[in-house]
């Protein structure tokens, strides 16, 4: 057992220098068959990183809702593209503001509760004349909305819950909205017009930036009564839940989705008619639509490897010819089949790891390009890259199995007599 | 005396299937003994079997039939794998031309057969090393071959040979591809290790390189022609003492 230990480290180190040598000698050769594993390794990691990118920056985009938090809202965030399942989804109830207290009341998973109603492309008028491009989104929301949306109030104030239940005419800006109609000055306590209505600014809202080049800054606050009594009380809710912390966010979101059915009348076993989407849901969401586009490069990959494995069987083929005489005289010495096979498989491996290493180098370069286009940290996909060197392994092996069969099997007077 | 035979062939045949009805006979018959501490040249022109029958002492080939001992051990009916082990711990082959691995330094050729023997790092440096300081190249262990003379690179072959302690030294021309004066210092180191205990087999065809054995057995058409023990001075155990 030691002692085939003791053989097995020098073929190990010998099946490297052999690699490293042919890599010398044959340098074009060499480099071409590396290039083969190289670009099906590349596509491989730079596609799946450039994925790793995508998913992270979903998930720091998402903390746009606090952490532990998730929402339900009628609809899917992604439209699908079943026209019956579109159907379905249009015909669905709105979700009532009741429907949301009951949450608020049966929650006790959560930490709390927001509830919000959203009217898009308003304009924002200042008495002095400035005013907004027609995109600004107006919120109706409640107190415990601003720590479900994970909104820090800057200059000013939240209005109370006095406010809120008096459905007085306050309004809490985005710094997008600021930029735009107050720019040189302070908008606490200016008034601002909006649908007709006006509304005194008591708050400005931090700077959210975007996910994916989107933007969130540029909308304005007021509270939900007031919202519901200008635009009326029939409009849909979002209701955004916090979980106490990240153990009970499963449970907290089962709790709901209990109440909200009951809520709603849903008979057991009928599916949920809203949608609850949170990190996860995103993320499964978007492996979803991407399934088919990594599908399609792990083929093409798959095409580029197989002819990549050929390349290292015919470089080892070469190999065992040329070193012929070697292989006699290890077998005269005493080298058994197994140490030549051993040998030769080995040099296959260390010769496609080579280009394997070249690939995933390249590849998480590539893709995370990606990553400095988006403006967030980059991603090392070391599962991957794990699976690149696997995958080059197995290559190795599968097309180095033959030239080293050949090797192991050379008739050690006829090799030692080869010129 | 010690009378113990490490090679025994009885009746060994060896013919070769050369397709279709065409065989060619390289050896017909061919008994020989050879016991521990002789100095054996095998000879005979080109065509005369001697190659075959030295594969067939070095277990490099199996005959077609008859009984071949290795001490005391029937090798005639091994399989490769075993034929390799005996080829590692038994015999030490030394070449014409050499054959040392061209990339690999002195020290490294000379460990080979204890790699394949499974020796342990450490013990196999150290062997090594001993090996190649017998052969007196004790300062150019880290020379690759083609950094050597050829007849130091015959002494690291000779090194290669010797480093697992083996039965027999079999030579096929180690001097053949040396210039003369290279030659006879090998020979002289042949005869050194053969009063050190070590038995010999020597193949070649030049009259002059076989008159260093102590018997010379010629081949001819696949059969001993003859077989004459050389009379000089038995070395061995009575240089010893020297």
């Amino acid at each position: 057992m030691n002692q085939s230990f003791e053989t097995l480290v020098y073929e190990i180190r010998e099946s490297l220098g052999m690699a490293l040598a042919a890599l010398r000698t044959n340098k074009l050769r060499s480099i071409l068959t590396l290039l083969g594993i190289a670009v099906g390794v590349f596509s491989i990691i730079a596609v799946m990183t450039a994925m790793g990118v995508l998913v992270s920056s979903i998930e720091s985009g998402l903390s746009q809702l606090g952490v532990n938090t998730f929402q339900v809202q009628r609809r899917p965030i992604f439209h699908s593209n079943d026209p019956r399942e579109r159907a379905k989804i249009r015909k669905r109830k709105f979700i009532k503001y009741e429907q949301g207290l009951r949450v608020k009341e049966n929650a006790t998973q959560a930490k709390a509760v927001g509830l919000e109603s959203w009217q898009f492309g308003r304009i924002v008028v200042t008495p002095f004349g400035n005013k907004t491009n027609p995109n600004v989104s107006l919120a109706g929301e409640d107190i415990e909305g601003f720590t479900t949306n994970n909104w820090a109030i800057g200059d000013g104030r939240l209005f109370t819950s006095e406010e809120l239940s008096a459905a007085k005419s306050v309004a809490i800006v985005g710094m997008g909205v600021v930029e735009k109609i107050f720019p040189k000055m302070d908008p606490i306590n200016q008034t601002v017009r909006i649908d007709g209505e006006e509304y005194q600014v008591i708050g400005v809202i931090e700077r959210k930036g975007g996910m994916l080049g989107g933007n969130f800054d540029n909308f304005v606050a007021i509270p939900l009564t007031t919202y519901f009594e200008v635009y009326g009380k029939d409009r849909d809710v979002h209701i955004m839940v916090q979980s106490t912390d990240r153990e009970t966010y499963d449970d907290c979101i089962e709790q709901v989705r209990g109440i909200l059915r009951t809520a709603r009348h849903v008979a057991p076993g009928d599916e949920d008619d809203f949608y609850i989407f949170s990190n996860d849901s995103l993320i499964e969401r978007f492996n979803e639509v991407t399934y088919y586009v990594r599908l399609g490069i792990l083929l093409v990959s798959a095409i580029a490897l197989l002819a990549a494995g050929v390349g290292i069987m015919n470089i080892m083929l070469v190999s065992v010819t040329e070193r012929t005489r070697e292989i006699g005289i290890r077998k005269a010495i005493g080298a058994r089949k197994t140490n030549i096979l051993t040998q030769f498989i080995l040099e296959a491996i260390v010769l496609s790891e080579f280009g394997g290493m070249i690939g995933i180098l390249l590849g998480v370069i590539a893709g995370n390009l990606a990553a400095v286009f988006l403006e967030i940290p980059p991603v090392i996909p070391f599962d991957w890259a794990a699976i690149g060197f696997f995958i080059c392994s197995i290559i190795g092996i599968a097309f180095g199995v033959y030239p080293a069969w050949k090797a192991s099997n050379l008739d050690p007077i006829e090799s030692l007599r080869y010129e | 005396m010690n009378n113990s035979e490490v090679i025994n062939l009885q009746q060994i045949i060896k013919t070769y299937d050369m397709g279709g009805a065409e065989e060619v006979h390289a050896l017909r018959g061919v008994s020989i003994q050879i016991r521990k501490n002789e100095y054996v040249a095998i000879m005979g022109p080109s065509g005369s079997g001697k190659s075959t029958l030295m594969n067939i002492i070095g277990c490099l080939d199996t005959p077609t039939s008859g009984l071949y001992e290795f001490n005391s051990v029937n090798v005639s009916e091994m399989n490769d794998n075993q034929l390799a082990k005996v080829r590692n711990k038994e015999i030490g082959f030394v070449f014409q031309t050499f054959n040392l691995l061209a990339r690999s330094d002195a020290l490294h050729n000379v460990e080979l057969p204890l790699i394949y023997g499974g020796v342990t790092s450490a013990d196999r440096k150290r062997r090594a090393r001993e090996a190649l300081e017998h052969v007196g190249l004790g300062d150019r262990i880290h020379h690759k071959p083609n950094e050597l003379s050829g007849g130091q690179r015959q002494r690291v072959a000779i090194a290669r040979a010797l480093v697992n302690q083996p039965s027999i030294l079999l030579a096929d021309e180690p001097t053949g591809n040396l210039d003369s004066k290279t030659g006879d210092e090998i020979m002289q180191l042949f005869e050194e290790l053969h009063r050190q205990g070590n038995t010999i087999i020597l193949v070649t065809h030049e009259e002059y390189i076989a008159e260093h054995a102590h018997r010379i057995v010629r081949i001819r058409d696949g059969m001993i022609e003859s077989d004459q023990t050389i009379n000089k001075r038995t070395p061995a155990l009575a240089d010893q003492g020297r």
